[in-house]
């Protein structure tokens, strides 16, 4: 079970959050101008490295934050 | 037999105990399997798949042979503590699960310490003296009922033990955890302990490893006759149980450590057959003096005997005895290091498996770091300990070491096979796998351990391998022709088995999950409600009256909301509180339809999707002020939304100043559903003008009850028919449920009877007619698709695959025997397809039911290109019979909406 660092309750068991996927993905500000090749790509494409990963998580059993930290998918090290 | 003094066994203190009904004594601090060695019990149940005779092998979770039934299935006799009246059944390799419910209380604990010590041999107690005496939170765990491990197999160093057990007792912040098996090692440090009751789950800023190392097994012909055995158990059972399994012993070993066996037995050994061709001088030496042949380099090539070993062969001798002690080298119990995602390495100089990096915040000490020297167990583990507790800001210093001789440890010189019978070299004693099995896999193509374990079974049964793990890749090694062994098998938890009951805990039977109930539950449960569960939620499902099935009293309920009027409660549906300058614009973002211009006062129904266009959940929404909204959920997805809407707000547009509360719990729901829907608020709200004039649908109104209660009335409805929904304070929900049934009108209604009237009037249940692929076009609710602003997920309604024609769309059926009811899920086929498989699907049944409005059945159901089906049949295969029915448009009753304002 990770370990996980809450910015605003500091460390705290995976039981704890939600897992939110790949940070740094953006909703596009304009879809409606988006080729469907390109909001495909949003919508189903998402990094899946072997070591460090920027991820989200959402601390929904306690503060209900959002906030992301990086991780490596290889020895679940939480990097920052 | 027992030894008439000596062990750690108290003689004062007699035992009765029945292996196979059979009575026998043993001693307080006895295990079960000493006990039986000491009544000259050494042959155990036959083996589980050739039935060869077996004898009990090892001292501890190793054990591979000594199985037992007791009050719980498959316990090893080497690990189980002997008590008063214990009655043991021999098993041959299968335990029997005992169907009676468990009754003993199985409990958690969660805790955090500065450093744990696994392990409670001289190199965890060392560690954990170090560490302890820092005032850092300490733990030392160890599966064994007294701490000590290896001293107490070799007799050495005990009054420096007793001393170390006594202080460690003393230190406040130290806890010393026996009979507690450390058997899982996850993320950050985690690691779960097993008690025999108690299951522990323990955080820790630093982990010693202290486990030890296992002794491994010699493979020759008959290499699992009863009375052979571990060298390192002999010692044990010797030393610790003063309990002797053999008279005339020889000694079979690789590698230094049995020579301390043979030494401690010295008047009973004839003989050490040691593999290495030069053995330790001093070894040798000390051996002639004791009288006891070293034969060097040689190895026993098959044992003697039938029910018992009665000599062994070496080369072309042959020698008589009735035990042999074997030792194979050792391997380091890495098993918790490698679970850590520690990465281990091969190490010639040991042949063996160790330890290499580190993942975890750890340390690794003593025998489990292939350190066999008792001086060097030591300093590894004081240093440890030490430097775990200043890791985690404590200080101390390093002790003075108590005396241990130093040695140095000849390297072994390992035999992973000898020629001969392959069939008769067994590699794993629980699963009767032989050299030949081996060879049989190699044979077929396999190179990997991992492959060859499961084409073998090798390593597969209770003990996972513990003494024929190493073995295995011994052999896999030599057969290959290759240097050194490749690798292991993939260590996993548990390390040990561990029973379902203890880690189940107390959440079983109701306790298993939370259960939310609403303050009008009693009421319910007394009316003789029948209850679904939907999520935690425990909701009525239908109130039959005596003699009433399902059907009939759901037909009952339904009339009544149809006909005269009918009440539920409703107060599951999720509510989430929104409030902020930008709650509006942020619902406008988030519904398909448009909240910003709502009008205070005013409800709307809304529609969420997914980024992907895919209908997410549904609800109404009111305006209770100009920044502030109350937005209802389904009941099984209010915290899913509630966490949708955090998502949004704080990482897309964490510039709208807007917040949401979880608020489902603070309102209760009473749904008042019917033509006479507004007598019953005449007495309940007597001053509430609730004509359809004055109360226009799809509003609200906060007012008073009767009796002075606050009271949030809406009219929304969804059966079709006029309704009111009665929103009060919780913990006024039960008195004012009572005041509404005591007008006499209402008759209760549940779920089911809910389901039907929405179904009737084709109104979707989020999660069963739709399944996260169904977008609000599939369902006919464009007109819900606001062309004007942007929402989430609008842009994917441009997508091809939102425009295919053959998407599913949501439809109504009508089965063409008005009685047949389709069942729900049923898949449904054109008519005229050919049942040969793979049979084209159309769709399937998403929603089935019996209707009092309409006299029949009839269903919704979602099938590809579905509206340009309407007026044509379907069919439904099922097992025993083909229902045809014909494709309607979803909405069966009142479609001109002519009863709402009733």
């Amino acid at each position: 079970m990770l370990l996980i660092p809450c910015p605003w309750c500091g460390d705290r068991d995976e039981t704890e959050f939600h897992y939110g996927g790949q940070a740094g993905v953006p909703y596009p500000e304009r879809p409606a101008d988006l080729s469907d090749e390109d909001w495909g790509r949003y919508l189903f494409v998402r990094d899946n490295p072997k070591g460090r990963f920027e991820e989200r998580w959402s601390h929904s059993a306690g503060c209900r934050r959002w906030f992301s930290i990086v991780r490596d998918t290889v020895s679940n090290e939480i990097v920052r | 037999m027992r030894l008439p003094e000596g062990g750690r066994i108290d003689r004062t203190k007699p035992l009765r105990f029945t292996v196979d009904d059979i009575e026998y004594t043993g001693c307080a601090g006895d295990t079960l399997a000493s006990a039986m060695i000491a009544n000259g019990l050494l042959e155990v149940a036959p083996s589980a798949y050739r039935q060869r005779p077996r004898g009990i092998f090892a001292a501890g979770v190793d054990e591979p042979n000594a199985l037992v039934q007791l009050d719980d299935p498959m316990q090893l006799a080497t690990t189980t503590e002997l008590v008063d009246g214990l009655a043991a059944i021999l098993l041959s390799g299968k335990g029997r699960l005992i169907d009676t419910p468990d009754p003993t209380r199985y409990d958690k604990r969660n805790v955090h310490c500065d450093v744990l010590v696994v392990g409670g041999g001289p190199a965890g107690v060392a560690a954990a003296l170090t560490a302890g005496r820092t005032g850092a939170r300490v733990i030392l765990a160890d599966e064994q009922n007294e701490l000590g491990g290896g001293l107490l197999t070799e007799n050495r160093l005990l009054d420096w033990l007793a001393d170390a057990v006594d202080e460690l007792d003393a230190l406040d912040e130290t806890r010393i955890l026996t009979g507690t098996t450390a058997f899982g090692y996850y993320d950050q440090n985690f690691v779960a302990l097993a008690e025999k009751h108690r299951l522990w789950h323990v955080r820790a800023k630093r982990v010693v490893l202290a486990t030890g190392a296992h002794e491994r097994p010699l493979v020759f012909v008959d290499n699992d006759l009863p009375g052979i055995m571990l060298s390192s158990a002999v010692r044990q059972y010797v030393n610790r149980y003063a309990a002797l399994p053999g008279e005339n012993i020889v000694v079979a070993t690789t590698n230094d450590a049995a020579y301390g066996t043979a030494f401690d037995l010295a008047t009973r050994v004839s003989t050490i057959v040691d593999s290495r061709p030069e053995p330790p001088r001093e070894l040798v030496r000390r051996a002639q003096e004791l009288g006891i042949e070293v034969l060097a380099g040689a190895h026993v090539q098959q044992a003697l005997g039938t029910r018992r070993i009665g000599g062994v062969r070496v080369g072309d001798r042959q020698i008589a005895c009735d035990l042999l002690a074997v030792s194979g080298g050792w391997s380091p119990a890495v098993h918790l290091f490698s679970q850590s995602q520690g990465k281990i390495r091969y190490d010639e100089r040991v042949a063996a498996f160790v330890a290499d990096k580190s993942v975890q915040e750890q340390h690794i000490v003593g025998a489990a770091n292939a350190v066999y020297d008792l001086a060097g167990c030591l300093r590894e583990g004081f240093r440890a300990g030490l430097e775990a507790a200043k890791r985690t800001g404590f200080d101390g210093s390093l002790p003075e070491a108590p005396y241990a001789a130093t040695e140095t440890v000849a390297p072994p010189t390992p035999v992973w096979f000898v020629d001969g019978p392959e069939d008769r070299q067994f590699v794993d004693l629980q699963r009767d796998a032989t050299v030949a099995d081996v060879r049989r896999a190699t044979g077929a193509g396999m190179r990997s351990v991992e492959h060859v374990k499961r084409y073998t079974t090798i390593g597969t049964a209770h003990d996972q391998g513990k003494t024929a793990g190493f073995a295995a890749i011994g052999v896999i090694t030599q057969l290959l022709g290759a240097e050194a062994p490749q690798g292991t098998t993939t260590y996993r938890p548990p390390y040990t088995p561990v029973s379902f009951a203890l880690l189940a805990g107390r959440d079983r039977g109701e306790l298993h999950d939370p259960v939310r109930m609403t303050p009008m539950h009693d009421w319910h449960v007394r009316n003789g409600a029948l209850f679904e569960n939907v999520g935690q939620w425990k909701r009525p499902w239908y109130y039959p009256r005596p003699g009433e099935d399902r059907k009939t009293a759901v037909l009952r309920e339904c009339r009544a909301a149809r006909t005269s009027v009918a009440v539920m409660d409703a107060s599951t549906l999720g509510k989430i509180d929104i409030q902020g300058p930008d709650a509006g614009e942020f619902l406008n973002r988030m519904y398909t339809n448009a909240f910003a211009k709502l009008k205070v006062g005013h409800c709307r129904y809304g529609l969420l999707c997914r980024p992907d266009g895919m209908v997410f959940d549904d609800g109404v929404v009111m305006r209770v002020a100009e920044n502030r909204f109350l937005a209802t959920t389904t009941t099984g997805n209010a915290a899913a939304v509630l966490d949708w809407f955090e998502e949004w707000s704080q990482t897309e547009w964490p510039d709208l100043k807007v917040w949401f509360t979880s608020v489902t719990e603070q309102w209760a729901t009473i749904a008042v559903v019917g033509p006479q829907a507004r007598t019953v608020l005449s007495i309940v709200a007597p001053d509430v003008d609730c004509s359809a004039e004055s109360f226009e649908f799809m509003t609200f109104r906060d007012v008073r009850l009767a009796d002075g209660t606050p009271a949030r009335i809406a009219r929304v409805s969804f059966s079709g028919e006029l309704a009111f929904e009665i929103n009060v304070d919780g913990r006024h929900g039960a008195e004012v449920w009572n005041a509404v049934m005591a007008t006499g009108l209402p008759t209760p209604y549940g779920t089911e009877t809910m389901h039907v009237l929405r179904a009737e009037k084709g109104y979707v249940i989020v999660g069963q007619d739709t399944d996260g692929t169904v977008t609000p076009q599939d369902l006919g609710m464009e007109w819900i698709v606001s062309p004007r602003k942007d929402f989430v997920g609008k842009r994917s309604y441009r997508r091809p695959d939102a425009v295919r024609p053959d998407r599913k769309q949501l439809v109504g059926l009508l089965p063409v025997d008005p009685e047949d009811l389709l069942p729900e899920g049923a898949q449904l086929i054109a008519p005229d397809t050919s049942l040969a498989q793979p049979v084209p699907m159309l769709g399937h049944v998403t929603s089935s039911y019996h209707s009092a409005a309409l006299e029949r059945t009839f269903a919704l159901a979602l099938v590809k290109g579905g509206r340009q089906l309407i007026g044509q049949t379907v069919l439904a295969p099922l097992r025993d019979r083909t229902i045809a029915a014909t494709v309607t448009e979803p909405i069966f009753y009142d479609p001109e909406g002519t009863r709402r304002d009733g």
